[in-house]
């Protein structure tokens, strides 16, 4: 199969665990880590789920709507904290995504009566990106996300075992 | 059915393209792998993807949680860099 998009499973799985790690010890050294109040680790908590879900996206890169949209998404969460009248370059940037996944292919969605259409609606709202994605793309995109999902799973849960000496 | 008839055969290539990707998907669902040779539905198998992606981002979640946990307990810097050398070379 020469499938240009082929996942190699060790190099993704690599540069998400390295990633992962170095944001781990950034998260680590910020605060005093022995504060247990539930604010402190909700802190945590989500900072390490952005870090993981970021880590993957830059593991990824541009190679794919789904990363395209979700490091669009996390550059402007970031840009909107720092900087409050960055709104006109936001609109461009998601523009310039749509167009991308839409002109790619030709195929629409049916109405005829083939019976999935709500299920697909579904499924773009799970799938980073997945709002402007055609049918055939939208499959495809799922594919790969799914199969990095299960790669971002398995590493946090290695880690997550050794550190539990 | 009435509508095949009208379909050019330039849709029903695009038909087939849709078949083929949503086979590969339903490879990639647990729940669904076991049925490889029944005939799935194309909504049964969006169904089941919709439900496995969200299982995966509930076990993100509560990884996050876990590391968010154990980060708090763990002190040691030292064994940082061994577990990084496991990892990677796995």
């Amino acid at each position: 199969m020469n499938n240009p998009h082929h996942l190699n499973p060790t190099s993704l799985k690599s540069r998400f665990t390295t990633r992962f790690l170095r944001a781990l010890t950034k998260i680590r050294a910020q605060k005093p880590i022995s504060s247990s109040s539930p604010t402190e680790i909700f802190r945590r908590y989500r900072r390490i789920k952005v870090a993981a879900d970021k880590s993957m996206a830059y593991s990824v890169r541009s190679r794919r709507i789904w990363s395209r949209a979700m490091l669009w998404k996390l550059r402007s969460r970031s840009y909107r904290r720092q900087d409050p009248c960055s709104g006109r370059r936001s609109g461009k940037t998601n523009q310039a995504i749509m167009k991308k996944s839409s002109n790619e292919n030709t195929t629409t969605r049916r109405e005829d009566g083939v019976g999935f259409v709500e299920e697909a609606d579904e499924l773009r709202q799970l799938v980073p990106g997945g709002e402007t994605m055609n049918l055939c793309n939208l499959l495809d995109e799922t594919a790969h996300y799914i199969k990095c999902l299960t790669t971002q799973v398995q590493e946090m849960k290695k880690i997550a075992d050794f550190y539990s000496f | 059915r009435r509508s095949r008839s009208k379909q050019s055969s330039v849709s029903s290539i695009a038909d087939d393209q849709i078949t083929d990707l949503v086979s590969k998907l339903q490879h990639l669902i647990p729940e669904l792998r076991r049925r490889r040779f029944d005939k799935v539905s194309t909504s049964k198998v969006l169904q089941e993807t919709c439900n496995y992606i969200r299982s995966l981002h509930r076990e993100v979640e509560d990884l996050s949680d876990r590391l968010s946990q154990l980060l708090a307990s763990t002190d040691s810097d030292s064994d940082q860099a061994a577990i990084i050398r496991s990892l990677l070379m796995q």
